[in-house]
């Protein structure tokens, strides 16, 4: 253990909590990260810069499900879930932030629709509950598989987000996996709509898998995408079989989220999220 | 509202807080199975680190006491001051009590 430094937060630990007392506990925030001093180099930042995005366009995506969701429960279910995608985009933004001296907001605020590096499949709209599912299963699976090979990056910080992380996607594809096998082995409805969200979503599966000089330079730092698709084959077989429903076959979308080409989706959502940021510059609430 | 054929059903929601020696009641919620009212559960009621364990229990298998009872069921102890140990009085010779 190190020795005892300032911790004006020493208050909100484990060691202060009681049964009367909630405690936010001791996981890392992306505050902390704000007040390290080290500077990613480049490629680091760029490859934090790809991981935030993907979490932070998905995060926008499932904020549009608040108050819409079909029971109250469901509604809290995925904003707790945009929430804790929020959370990795911010840490994941910090980090990369420090590379340019650039905060987490200007990164979301203030960059333009060709400096996202977020793949395809985050920005695809939300569609009925179904195809929100669907994008959902896809995601939390290869997110799973993608942190828990990054907490063994040899970038202490990467390693240390994604040991956050970790723990948060187990927790989404847990909740996809059961509305999966519930809708698909439900009802003849929720099974036809079921199937559809899948042939919807599968074009955007391969792109997530596509390795490139990016993720071949860095090394250990990262993990190459083509390195998780065996596992994501298996499991999502595993759960599309025992849903009842098909794996698609469908060919791929070109992608190109990561060089900054975008669907025409990426735009609309980028507006109604940096519109007041962007009205009201610095404002703080 | 609850015989309505699409309204999930009613569970109840217990927790156990991290020192907490029994799942006190938390809550109610809907959901389509006792499953997913787990995970509704960990959503609605542990999300500021509550909680280490969580019960689900449907609604309707809950026997309640009847309110309009209350005199005959729970008001007879009262002025029962011996069922009490404060009633009574140690012993001299009595060391260790």
């Amino acid at each position: 253990m190190s020795t005892h430094q300032d911790h004006s937060l020493d208050s909100f630990g484990d060691a202060a909590a009681s049964a009367t007392r909630v405690t936010p506990g001791n996981a890392l925030r992306p505050e902390d990260i704000a007040l390290q001093t080290d500077r990613p180099t480049e490629d680091v930042a760029q490859y934090a810069l790809r991981l935030g995005d993907d979490s932070l366009v998905l995060a926008q995506r499932l904020g549009h499900w608040i108050s819409r969701g079909p029971e109250i429960e469901e509604d809290i279910a995925l904003g707790n879930i945009a929430l804790d995608l929020l959370g990795h985009a911010r840490s994941f933004l910090t980090y990369a932030g420090h590379a340019w001296d650039k905060t987490e907001d200007d990164l979301a605020y203030w960059r333009e629709e060709d400096e996202f590096r977020s793949a395809w499949i985050f920005e695809q709209p939300n569609g009925d509950f179904g195809v929100t599912i669907a994008r959902q299963l896809v995601v939390s699976v290869f997110q799973r598989l993608l942190y828990s090979r990054l907490v063994n990056s040899t970038d202490a910080t990467i390693a240390a987000i994604s040991a956050k992380a970790l723990k948060e996607v187990d927790y989404h594809r847990d909740h996809a996996t059961q509305w999966t096998l519930r809708l698909g082995d439900g009802t003849e409805e929720s099974h036809r709509r079921m199937q559809e969200a899948l042939e919807l979503m599968w074009p955007y599966v391969d792109e997530l898998f596509d390795d490139d000089e990016l993720t071949e330079r860095i090394g250990a730092v990262g993990v190459l995408p083509s390195s998780l698709r065996a596992e994501f084959d298996a499991e999502i077989a595993a759960v599309l079989d025992e849903a009842t429903l098909t794996l698609p076959a469908v060919p791929r979308a070109s992608g190109g989220g990561r060089r900054g080409e975008h669907t025409e989706h990426l735009g609309y959502l980028l507006a109604e999220m940096q519109v007041l940021a962007r009205k009201h510059p610095g404002a703080t609430w | 509202m609850s015989n309505q054929p699409n309204i999930w059903p009613l569970w109840e929601v217990f927790v156990r807080s991290s020192r907490g020696l029994s799942h006190v009641h938390a809550g109610s919620l809907h959901a389509p199975d006792a499953e997913m009212a787990l995970r509704n559960a960990r959503d609605l009621y542990t999300r500021r680190n509550e909680g280490v364990s969580i019960w689900v229990v449907p609604s309707d298998a809950i026997t309640a006491s009847d309110p309009d009872a209350k005199g005959s069921f729970f008001e007879s102890p009262q002025g029962k001051d011996y069922r009490h140990a404060t009633y009574y009085t140690k012993s001299e010779g009595v060391k260790h009590l």
